[in-house]
């Protein structure tokens, strides 16, 4: 905390240097000013004017509520880096789920669960990608129609009512355990983003995305495979929604085909937030972090002041209107600077 | 009995690090045809914007008919009488014409809804006027570039335009219909209309314009009458020197063996074609827009698929099918269309110049950034490339410097044959003549190239060898003394149409 804080007043001081830091902290002053004023808040509101709202503890919980959706959010970003979209993230997490509890059922494979999650997750993906690359149909289309079916299939295989198994010792971990007293959920988020930033920013296939999302006719003048990298892209975000799903059924003992409804606007707020175009070919996993991280920020802050549910959704909506149109009028700025 | 229509005094314009226009004057009266000269990223187009309200201009004024006016958005200039027609026409196909002649002020009944009968009769009025073979009812989507220009013209006469700016309308048209489109443009002039006329093809000026003024890397450099036009004078200071030594860069090069020879290559809009092309020699493309050049080249390099015929890379064949394996083979495409089908306009300058050879500076996939970021320095070192640095967003270059990155690409796969398409579209005149510099070398260390171009005194100043192509099919050749404006012209056209 205090290292970043410290960041953003050395940004102050070199003119074009501050100008150059601050483009690239992106949305993360809306992230600090968001966290510190919920402090406030919380402070103000409290009967004993005591928060703990910045205690050690609700900061895992934070992080904690944001785990799953930064990983579909890191999943989407590579999707999204494209000019592409995916609608179906929630949908395949509900599939990945119950596929994944029913395998560990102690009739069925309870060994082979973690593999089930993840490998449903990515043959979905697959299955977009074929269909956006191979075929060229519309990815918005295509995904709006595996959203579509995949939510039904999910319910057909939990056969309408719930999994429920709390024997899961090969996967219990995933949602409940610690490592170094952080909890799983937190690393394997962590890793997830590394590794994403580790492909877009220091391998060929990563420059391929951006090529391909910044000019797709260029990118094939270039040689470059078009075809392969988009069905890379919706492979990789459905691998991630399937660990999603492992980590949702993890921690909650149990799947149904009702979990992960809306999750993927979630997913696109956070890259969206984050600053990557819609358009493709612009864009960050630093800056989806920072996205995700700002709407569990405002979930975990307007939940302490105990807002209603309803009131959530409206303040959730509006912020991420404001921080695009901020972001938008900074990029600007800087464009003219 | 004419009289100043429009004064533009002390405009200037600066977008980044590029001064656009700097100071420039315009004087247009009315019952004249103004032409507007100039190379392409002379300003002219900048200039034109700036009127219609595209732009805002930095400093300057505007005067219509003597009252001094503010233009801030495109409907400010529609109001007082100006109209521009775009290069990219702006018809939507998916309407009729009497729909696109009122899009954004349509007619209303007293009932507030559309008043298509009064649009139609008053579109089909206009429509009259200008003798159009087609109706208000005809969907747009039938009829063919030159008719939606009068289309355009027509939506410009409904509003009561007073002048009317063309952004060199002829382009994309054949010989007949630009003859069809002088008279309209006479026609409207003889009513009173002034017209702003962008070309720079010395002919249409010489047929159509009362007065010329005369535009340089986006400064104003004079205006002439009609008596005082005089092709070698125009285009003197349009490059700002004599022609002689712009184009002096044909040295040291020495035409070797066959480096790549085409063979009955077809598909789509092309016929059969052959030719080759010698290591160390610059072959022109030459033919009007449209004739099959881009096409052709795009077979070749795998980027659309061939109907038939076969293609011998240094006397073997070669299997291409698609632009990857001509990259390999080390053969460079640069597109027509630099923006759109060439560069990554959001990336910086190492991507862009890096992204053919990533392979080569990387070990499992992973780059060596240290490499790129090394190669990418001497790339623009050694041409020149005005960029604050390998990490510089290439979208906001300036057309040249842009243009030199996309080169800078293909010269990282070592070429044995590049096809160079358009290279100084929309290019300044500094960076051209360093562009035909950077061709010429290439040349000279036996690189095979192939230069299509639109300009004929370009192809006629950097090639050896020039093949020319109309509607789709190679109509001949011409090699030293042959090579002239004259018989590349008789190629390109139909030999009847010389008379014209």
């Amino acid at each position: 905390m205090s290292t970043t804080l410290s960041l953003g007043s050395k940004a102050g001081g070199g003119r074009s240097m501050g100008h150059r830091v601050f483009e690239r902290l992106g949305m993360l002053p809306v992230l600090i000013v968001m966290y510190l004023l919920f402090y406030a808040l919380t402070v103000y509101f409290s009967d004993d004017g005591v928060s703990n709202f910045m205690t050690l503890n609700n900061t895992m919980n934070i992080l904690r509520q944001v785990a799953i959706n930064l990983v579909l959010a890191a999943g989407m970003t590579f999707v999204i880096l494209t000019g592409g979209i995916d609608l179906s993230v929630g949908s395949i997490l509900a599939v990945s789920a119950v596929l994944g509890m029913l395998t560990s059922l102690p009739d069925a494979m309870p060994a082979m669960s973690l593999p089930v999650f993840i490998l449903s997750g990515l043959v979905i993906g697959v299955f977009n990608g074929a269909l956006v690359a191979y075929l060229n149909i519309n990815p918005f289309v295509v995904t709006l129609g595996t959203m579509t079916a995949l939510r039904g299939a999910a319910y057909l295989f939990a056969s309408g009512t719930t999994v429920l198994n709390n024997n899961i010792p090969s996967f219990e971990w995933l949602g409940n355990g610690e490592f170094l007293h952080v909890p799983w959920l937190i690393w394997v988020a962590a890793m997830v983003a590394v590794v994403s930033w580790f492909i877009l920013r220091k391998t060929i296939l990563g420059l391929h995305i951006y090529a391909v999302g910044g000019n797709m006719q260029a990118a094939r003048l270039t040689g470059i495979k078009v075809s392969t990298i988009l069905l890379f892209v919706y492979a990789m975000n459905g691998l991630c929604s399937g660990l999603g799903g492992a980590m949702s059924a993890s921690r909650l003992y149990g799947a149904n085909g009702n979990w992960g409804v809306g999750y993927e606007l979630d997913a696109i707020a956070a890259v969206v937030l984050g600053g990557t175009s819609l358009n493709g070919g612009v864009g960050s996993i630093w800056g989806t972090v920072v996205g995700a991280l700002i709407i569990g920020v405002m979930n975990n802050g307007l939940t302490i002041l105990g807002l209603s549910s309803f009131w959530q959704y409206v303040a959730k909506g509006a912020v991420i209107v404001i921080a695009v149109v901020l972001d938008k009028w900074r990029q600007k700025q800087s464009m003219a600077n | 009995m004419s009289q100043i229509v429009l004064q533009m005094q002390g405009i200037s314009k600066r977008f980044g690090a590029t001064q656009a226009l700097n100071n420039v004057q315009l004087t247009v009266h009315s019952h004249e045809i103004h032409a507007l000269m100039g190379e392409n990223g002379a300003g002219k187009s900048t200039l034109m914007k700036v009127l219609s309200g595209v732009y805002q201009p930095d400093a300057g004024t505007i005067s219509v008919a003597g009252n001094p006016v503010v233009i801030n958005r495109t409907t400010d200039a529609r109001n007082v009488g100006i109209n521009l027609i775009y290069q990219e026409l702006s018809v939507a196909t998916n309407l009729t014409v009497a729909e696109n002649v009122f899009l954004g002020s349509e007619l209303r009944t007293r009932w507030g809804t559309a008043d298509t009968t009064q649009m139609v009769a008053r579109t089909n009025e206009v429509l009259r006027s200008l003798d159009a073979p087609f109706d208000a009812t005809t969907p747009a989507r039938k009829l063919s570039i030159a008719q939606q220009q009068q289309v355009e013209i027509a939506r410009a006469l409904i509003h009561r335009g007073r002048i009317l700016i063309m952004d060199e309308p002829t382009a994309a048209l054949s010989d007949r219909e630009t003859e069809a489109l002088f008279q309209i443009v006479r026609k409207l002039r003889n009513e009173g209309i002034a017209i702003i006329y962008i070309s720079h093809r010395m002919a249409e000026v010489d047929a159509l314009a009362d007065r010329v003024t005369v535009l340089r890397d986006g400064g104003y450099v004079g205006e002439l009458n009609r008596e005082e036009l005089e092709p070698g004078r125009i285009v003197q200071m349009m490059v700002g020197r004599p022609l002689g030594d712009f184009y002096q860069h044909k040295t040291g090069r020495v035409p070797g063996r066959v480096m790549l020879e085409v063979e009955n290559v077809a598909g789509g809009k092309v016929k059969p074609a052959s030719f080759k092309v010698h290591a160390g020699e610059v072959l022109g493309l030459a033919g009007l827009v449209g004739a099959g050049r881009t096409e052709l080249a795009r077979l070749i390099f795998g980027a659309d698929a061939k109907a038939s015929g076969r293609v011998l890379l240094d006397g073997k064949e070669v299997n291409i099918r698609e632009p990857l394996n001509a990259i390999r083979l080390g053969i460079g495409y640069l597109p027509e269309d630099r923006k759109g089908q060439g560069l990554f306009l959001q990336l910086s300058a190492l991507s862009n110049t890096s992204m053919n050879v990533l392979s080569l500076h990387s070990r499992a996939g992973v780059v060596n950034h240290p490499a790129l970021r090394k190669l990418t320095q001497e790339a623009i070192a050694r041409l020149n490339i005005k960029v604050p640095g390998p990490d510089g967003i290439v979208g906001g270059l300036s057309g040249g410097n842009q243009q030199k990155v996309l080169l800078a690409r293909w010269l990282e796969i070592c070429p044995k044959v590049l096809i160079l398409d358009e290279p100084t579209r929309g290019v300044d005149v500094g960076a051209k003549s360093e562009i035909y510099r950077i061709i010429n070398d290439l040349a000279a260390s036996g690189v095979a190239i192939v230069v299509i171009s639109s300009e004929l005194p370009e192809v006629i100043g950097i090639c050896d060898r020039i093949v020319v192509m109309r509607e789709g099919v190679i109509t001949g050749e011409c090699q030293g003394a042959q090579i002239t404006q004259e018989n590349i012209m008789t190629l390109a056209t139909h030999a009847t149409s010389a008379a014209a």
